[in-house]
């Protein structure tokens, strides 16, 4: 019956179309300024997953802040469909390289962050339990973060992210922090929650391999300031293997934009 | 092989549940003897001159040398009580021969000269005949103390909490604390009593002030050092000013909120204490001049035994009252 409801919820759950026209951002150090992005034009449309790779320090996370609302861009707009963002907003939701638990709350208390900020916390609380369910969590209810592993941590920020259903899912390398068997299951764990909800993703990556295994499409920046090098689609069907030679193939290629073709 | 391992596992078994079968502690006995022999001592060496109440305090070390027997017999049967006497044991043979020094130093030998050093029943003394003044006293204190700290801590949580909030009340606070803050509030004392229309007020205002500054500061600190990324989750969420400040800033800075109340409690007692031995003719402090004033010492130790009990009474209840609200943070810091 519950799991029904989840998947009544899905359907009902479309993703978002974004738009980001002609953004250049620059951070003000004193007395000069330092630019970051520069004229941005990257749509995402309904339901992509959009990898973000570029190299370190390039301005990959500044974008996402802009697509979140928590800054306003230099220059330039950005719409969520068709809608222009002016702040921060539930429908995009960001989850972050640190999980950022509130260490006061438990694990539930946590994931019940939006619906109690928006107001809404008596009418969803079994869309709460829900979303822990989701992620496998639901015996760690009441514990709280600093009982938990990295991994599972991540997942409550997961958790905490898709109790509000957003239409634009915000990846701000969310596993980066991650061992690396704790971050092969979640890869996959991610995919299964795009598939299953629809959101639009949008993840800042710098692992290239797992750009090309989540990923519908793949944008490359350049050095900072940061323009779009390459944009190309990962034409392979869910679920991916690793090994598969088309997956070899734009990993190379995407190496080669980065300037690391030499090593491989 | 297979067989042997089980007697082997059965045999460790066994050899656990008879570690934990509670056994009688040796050091109990000890601590009996000690009582009795304080007691011995007490009352069979002739004191230099007539005290009240010596006979009273030589049965008294005896009869808790006769409970801690009992403790120890039945201690087998009463897990806790068997538990806290181990635990307390070398105490307990420790007090009966710290009080014996003190008894055979004041009153059997005269090497502590006696007005001064007045023995264990000058202090009884002083508790029976005079009772009613020292609960008298305990209760003003505890006037002050509980209504300065409460409007002092309420005001420090506010003021840092705006200080660190907005920069429109930093800009006024902060040069004001910088200025204010380093003068001890006792300093104010003479101040505060002669501009306050009586001295209960002046009383409260100095055990507030004592309280506000240093709960201040480290409210200031806590809003100060919230981790700005908790900020851009919530906001993101969908939080709104009002959510930031009550559900992020607050619970974020309520561990520095603790250390300040904690300073505020002991800057609190001094200025309290310092302000009834000068002006507020009530309380503790106003006791122990009033003892020293008549040379009545019993009396005096009498207060300062009370003083010691009541203020580590009030710190353990901030202790544990911090150890509920602050419970996530066990296994974060160290305590």
């Amino acid at each position: 019956m519950v799991a029904l409801a989840i998947g009544d919820a899905a359907q009902v759950t479309a993703g978002a179309a974004l738009d980001i026209e002609t953004v250049s951002h620059a951070f003000d150090l004193d007395e000069t300024t330092l630019p970051v992005l520069n004229r941005i034009d990257l749509s995402v449309r309904p339901g992509e997953f959009v990898a973000l790779l570029g190299p370190s320090g390039c301005g990959k996370s500044t974008l996402l802040r802009l697509v979140a609302g928590l800054e306003p861009p230099t220059r330039g707009t950005l719409r969520e469909d068709g809608r222009p963002v002016t702040g921060p907003d539930p429908s995009r939701i960001v989850v972050f390289q640190d999980p950022t638990l509130f260490p006061w709350r438990t694990v539930r208390d946590n994931v019940a962050l939006g619906p109690q900020a928006q107001g809404r916390l008596r009418s969803q609380a079994g869309r709460i339990d829900e979303a822990l369910a989701l992620v496998g969590l639901t015996q760690f209810a009441k514990a709280y973060p600093h009982q938990l592993s990295g991994g599972m941590a991540q997942r409550v920020a997961l958790a905490r992210a898709l109790v509000n259903d957003p239409s634009l899912l915000i990846l701000d390398e969310p596993l980066g922090k991650l061992d690396s068997l704790t971050r092969l299951t979640m890869q996959g764990e991610l995919v299964a929650l795009w598939q299953r909800k629809g959101f639009t993703a949008l993840l800042v990556t710098h692992d290239v391999e797992e750009a090309l295994f989540l990923a519908t499409r793949v944008v490359v920046f350049s050095d900072r300031p940061a323009t779009v090098k390459a944009d190309f689609p990962v034409d392979l069907p869910y679920p991916r293997h690793r090994g598969d030679p088309r997956l070899v193939e734009l990993r190379r290629e995407s190496l080669a934009l980065l300037g690391l073709d030499v090593s491989w | 092989m297979h067989e042997h391992a089980i007697t082997g596992d059965r045999a460790s078994i066994l050899a656990g549940r008879s570690r934990h079968l509670p056994e009688r502690h040796p050091i109990v006995a000890w601590a009996a003897l000690a009582w009795a022999a304080a007691g011995a001592v007490t009352v069979s060496w002739p004191n230099i001159k007539d005290i009240a109440l010596t006979t009273h305090v030589g049965v008294g070390e005896g009869l808790v040398g006769v409970l801690l027997l009992l403790g120890f017999l039945l201690g087998p049967l009463l897990r806790g009580v068997n538990r806290w006497l181990g635990h307390n044991g070398p105490w307990f043979v420790a007090l009966p021969v710290l009080l014996s020094v003190w008894q055979v130093a004041s009153a059997k030998t005269g090497y502590w000269p006696m007005p001064f050093f007045p023995p264990p029943q000058g202090l009884l003394h002083a508790y029976v005949t005079d009772y009613p003044r020292l609960l008298e006293s305990v209760k003003a204190s505890l006037v002050l103390l509980g209504l300065g700290l409460a409007f002092g801590a309420t005001a420090g949580f506010l003021t840092g909490l705006a200080t660190g909030w907005t920069r429109r009340v930093s800009y006024w606070t902060s040069p004001l604390l910088r200025f204010v803050g380093p003068v001890p509030t006792t300093a104010l004392i003479p101040l505060v009593l002669f501009l306050f229309p009586s001295s209960f007020s002046a009383g409260i205002f100095l055990v507030a002030l004592a309280t506000w500054f240093p709960v201040t500061i480290l409210t200031w600190s806590g809003v100060a050092g919230v981790d700005k990324a908790y900020y851009d989750v919530a906001r993101t969420l969908g939080a709104d000013q009002r959510f930031l400040l009550l559900r992020v800033t607050v619970p974020a800075s309520l561990p520095h909120v603790f250390v300040g109340l904690f300073m505020g409690l002991g800057h609190a007692i001094a200025v309290l204490v310092v302000a009834e031995m000068i002006g507020v003719k009530a309380g503790l402090g106003y006791y122990i001049d009033w003892a020293r004033g008549w040379t009545a010492y019993g009396h005096l130790y009498a207060g300062l035994l009370v003083m010691a009990l009541l203020f580590s009474a009030l710190t353990t209840l901030l202790f544990r009252v911090r150890d509920r609200i602050l419970i996530w943070q066990k296994g974060v810091v160290q305590w």
